[in-house]
């Protein structure tokens, strides 16, 4: 089993100057760690083109063994190839490659957003049957109040009890509070996993 | 003042974290028991045995944001199932919705291989590059779970409201599902769509629960320990505003 000795290093002392350079205050350190996070950022944009050649390569792969949809991965590699070309020769802000954002992108994302809106009330249907609990009855009651309180009603318009009393209460009390503890929860098991990493107990470059 | 708080914070962690991890303790520690975590061990046994795979969306959270904690939990705990279920038939597949996450998901799993012995079976398409936008990336791994003979989606990391639409997909297909994500709005939807949501920091609770690392293990005791301190402090700042003390 390869140890990469090199990439532990490298990954330890990276996180110990970045780490440093947010709490210590020296001008030394903060310039390195712009620079070491500036580095990350285009490191990060090679590997959006070493991503795209991932997809490439799966979806080719696909198409050669004749798998199950491959007929999708033509039409993807024929639009991201054909979108590629026509970006290098006129360029990202030219009105084709603003008309395949507008016309295409947007409104496919805008359709899934849609999709998506009819699975949530679904799911939220059979929530009670999935589990029927307390937890749940109070998760769809102030779901459906505050989709009650957000919307217009036809011919009666806003509650004023609800969109004046009740919505704010629950968003700025009892929502904000769990949503609070939540991200506390959450923050504790972010530093930890960032401390794991940085004394390479975990190693998502690899080796061990 | 904030800086101060949160370098003492960082230290505490630290010493704790590497304090518990190579302390010889006489009774392991003992968790909780978590039924999705339970069902999540059996199902990689099964995948191996059935011959099935295990699909792990790893989210879109960049490493170098602030989401990009989620991704490394979410990168330990595929190193685990590749571990496990690298000598199945079909092979575990991990998708992700970043670039970076992508690449190292590869790398991750190669290590995986090897130390399972079995390198020679890895494949470098098992880790992926989904989509770079939300919907294309849940549209991609929507896919994987249709395609692929998928017995067990794992949805871990950072997700945000389209994650409703994997746990659909999944649900369709009749696969086992374990979902947990950083975000808040992402969590109320699983709360919503899955029988067993993770909810909070269980996310990162995953991988101490699957393998048996001791760092993942003490990593959890010291997030316990780190809670209790903060909720003391709570309470003592909320009574201190209550007596009057600015």
């Amino acid at each position: 089993m390869k140890k990469r000795p090199v990439a532990t290093i490298i990954a330890i002392s990276v996180g110990v100057i970045v780490l440093l350079g947010t709490f210590i205050p020296i001008p030394l350190f903060a310039t390195v760690r712009l620079e070491l996070v500036q580095w990350a950022m285009i490191l990060a944009g090679v590997a959006v083109l070493v991503g795209i050649g991932n997809l490439f390569s799966v979806h080719f792969q696909k198409i050669r063994r004749r798998e199950k949809g491959s007929v999708y991965s033509v039409t993807l590699l024929v639009a991201m190839l054909a979108t590629l070309f026509v970006g290098v020769m006129v360029g990202p802000s030219h009105a084709w490659m603003q008309g395949a954002v507008e016309a295409i992108i947007i409104p496919v994302e805008a359709s899934l957003m849609a999709l998506l809106a009819v699975t949530l009330v679904y799911a939220s249907i059979r929530l009670l049957r999935r589990r029927a609990g307390l937890m749940s009855v109070i998760f769809l009651g102030t779901a459906a109040l505050i989709l009650l309180a957000s919307v217009s009603l036809p011919l009666i318009g806003e509650i004023p009890f609800l969109s004046d009393w009740i919505r704010p209460w629950l968003m700025f009390g009892p929502a904000a509070g769990g949503a609070r503890g939540l991200l506390l929860g959450v923050a504790l098991g972010a530093l930890l996993t960032g401390l794991r990493a940085l004394f390479a107990f975990d190693r998502p470059y690899g080796g061990k | 003042m904030t800086v101060l708080l949160a370098l003492a914070l960082t230290l505490v962690a630290a010493l704790l974290l590497l304090v518990l991890t190579f302390i010889k303790r006489k009774s392991p520690a003992v968790f909780r028991e978590i039924a999705a975590l339970t069902r999540l061990k059996r199902a990689a046994g099964l995948a191996v045995e059935d011959g099935t795979r295990l699909h792990v969306s790893l989210g879109r959270g960049g490493l170098v944001t602030p989401r990009g904690a989620a991704s490394l939990s979410a990168l330990a705990l595929l190193r685990q199932i590749g571990e496990q279920t690298s000598i199945s038939d079909r092979p575990p597949v991990a998708t992700s919705g970043d670039p970076v996450l992508a690449a190292l998901s590869q790398d991750t799993l190669q290590a995986a291989y090897q130390s399972a012995g079995v390198e020679e079976f890895f494949e470098p398409a098992s880790g992926r590059l989904g989509g770079m936008t939300p919907f294309s990336y849940a549209a991609s791994a929507m896919m994987v779970t249709r395609q692929e003979q998928v017995s067990t989606d794992v949805l871990m990391g950072d997700f945000g409201p389209e994650i409703g639409l994997l746990t659909e997909a999944s649900e369709r297909e009749n696969a086992n599902l374990i979902a947990a994500a950083h975000d808040p709005a992402a969590q109320s939807i699983l709360f919503a769509s899955t029988n067993e949501p993770l909810v909070g920091e269980e996310l990162f609770a995953i991988p101490a629960y699957i393998g048996h690392d001791p760092a993942q293990r003490a990593s959890l005791q010291v997030q316990d320990v780190l809670r209790w301190l903060l909720i003391l402090a709570l309470l003592v700042a909320a009574g201190l505003k209550m007596m009057g003390v600015p």
